[in-house]
């Protein structure tokens, strides 16, 4: 266990492994993504409710569920580093934030497009949208951290603290709209009992989150794998390479 | 090893206390985070008295009343324990219809009549094709009657 934990944590390992799944996952991203999007604007009935607007369901849960997991992820794996000093997870941390910042933005703008005609208002100062909103800053915040110092293994360990106490904010985005009164509506596919979704709507939307997923484990790769080339640039085996 | 564990430990009570502050930061402005009060809480007395608040429940069935020749709209909100009549003059967003839940930006008059300036409507997290939502209808129907 320690030892495939430590073998993971070694760069070389990491740029070679990734360098080998990147083309899969970014495979399956590309099928995933195009079934999804053919599954929700063609194949899913329109809502009783919302008739087509509701489409935007496909683009809006995805990339609001892949901030929540990016965020969890960069936290993890800076207080990894953290504690272990392990490079290689700084570096994942380091990858992450613009892609979680990028689906935190997608979820906020896509839902605000929603919320104009189905609610009437374009934004609302509501828990769930609240505290998305401080999820986006505390992405942009550590970005902006990490580029306010000039050596790696301080800007590593500052922006680390704020990654790991960040985390705070992710269940209470969850559970914003179960312990306030709020305007957003709450979870969909995570309801015990009665079908909140129908399985002809339900599908495209898990097969985009699996897109999403994937996507997601694909352009991580590829930047952890430049943030690798950049720190190990004076190594030995990437001269051998 | 010493150092890793005391590192650990360092982070672990880093983020434990950060979380208790939050915690009770939240417990604190409990109230304010409320985006809007049900009917029964109005009536209980513990919306903000004088102050614009938001009211949120359902349109009561059948209860909307519109003033020809102008924007000007009254309806019924409930939770189904207590009712208040809302009046409001401006654009109504799409969902807004008997049943619906909205949630109404405004403050109470003297004659116990919430004025409101905005109405949002309030979306629930049930998806389905109009024909489900058909057959739903008519099964509870059964049940009910």
């Amino acid at each position: 266990m320690w030892k495939l934990f430590h073998q993971f944590g070694s760069p070389p390992h990491f740029y070679r492994l990734a360098g080998h799944l990147i083309p899969w996952f970014g495979g399956a991203a590309l099928v995933l993504i195009l079934v999804a999007t053919y599954g929700g604007l063609v194949l899913a009935p329109a809502d009783y409710q919302q008739g087509d607007g509701f489409r935007i369901i496909y683009v809006h849960v995805p990339s609001a569920s892949m901030s929540l997991f990016a965020y969890t992820l960069m936290a993890v794996a800076a207080g990894t580093g953290l504690i272990w000093r392990i490079k290689l997870a700084h570096a994942v941390a380091a990858a992450v934030a613009p892609i979680g910042a990028s689906f935190t933005f997608l979820a906020l703008a896509t839902g605000s497009i929603w919320g104009k005609p189905m609610w009437g208002t374009w934004w609302a100062w509501d828990a769930r949208l609240t505290s998305e909103l401080i999820l986006l800053f505390l992405f942009l915040g550590y970005m902006s951290l990490r580029a306010a110092y000039d050596d790696t293994g301080k800007a590593d360990r500052a922006s680390g603290l704020l990654a790991v106490v960040g985390v705070v904010n992710v269940p209470i985005i969850h559970y914003s709209v179960v312990w306030w009164n709020s305007l957003h509506q709450g979870a969909t596919i995570i309801k015990l009992g009665k079908p909140a979704i129908t399985g002809d709507m339900l599908w495209p939307l898990l097969t985009m989150l699996a897109g999403f997923g994937c996507y997601f484990a694909t352009v991580l790769m590829i930047r952890t794998r430049s943030q690798v080339l950049q720190r190990e640039r004076n190594s030995r085996w990437l001269m051998d390479l | 090893m010493k150092k890793r564990y005391q590192r650990g430990i360092r982070v672990a009570l880093v983020l434990a206390g950060v979380g208790i502050a939050v915690a009770l930061m939240l417990r604190a402005f409990d109230e304010n985070i409320l985006y809007f009060y049900t009917p029964r809480q109005v009536v209980a007395g513990e919306a903000p008295d004088g102050r614009r608040f938001r009211l949120g429940g359902l349109v009561t069935l059948g209860s909307i009343e519109r003033e020809p020749g102008s924007l000007k709209v009254s309806f019924l909100v409930t939770d189904n324990q207590k009712t208040l009549t809302v009046e409001y003059e401006g654009v109504l967003p799409d969902l807004f219809r008997d049943g619906q839940g909205v949630i109404a930006h405004g403050a109470m008059n003297d004659k116990g009549v919430f004025v409101a300036d905005e109405v949002l409507a309030k979306h629930d997290e049930n998806y389905m094709p109009p024909e489900v939502a058909e057959a739903l209808k008519e099964v509870h129907g059964e049940n009910e009657s």
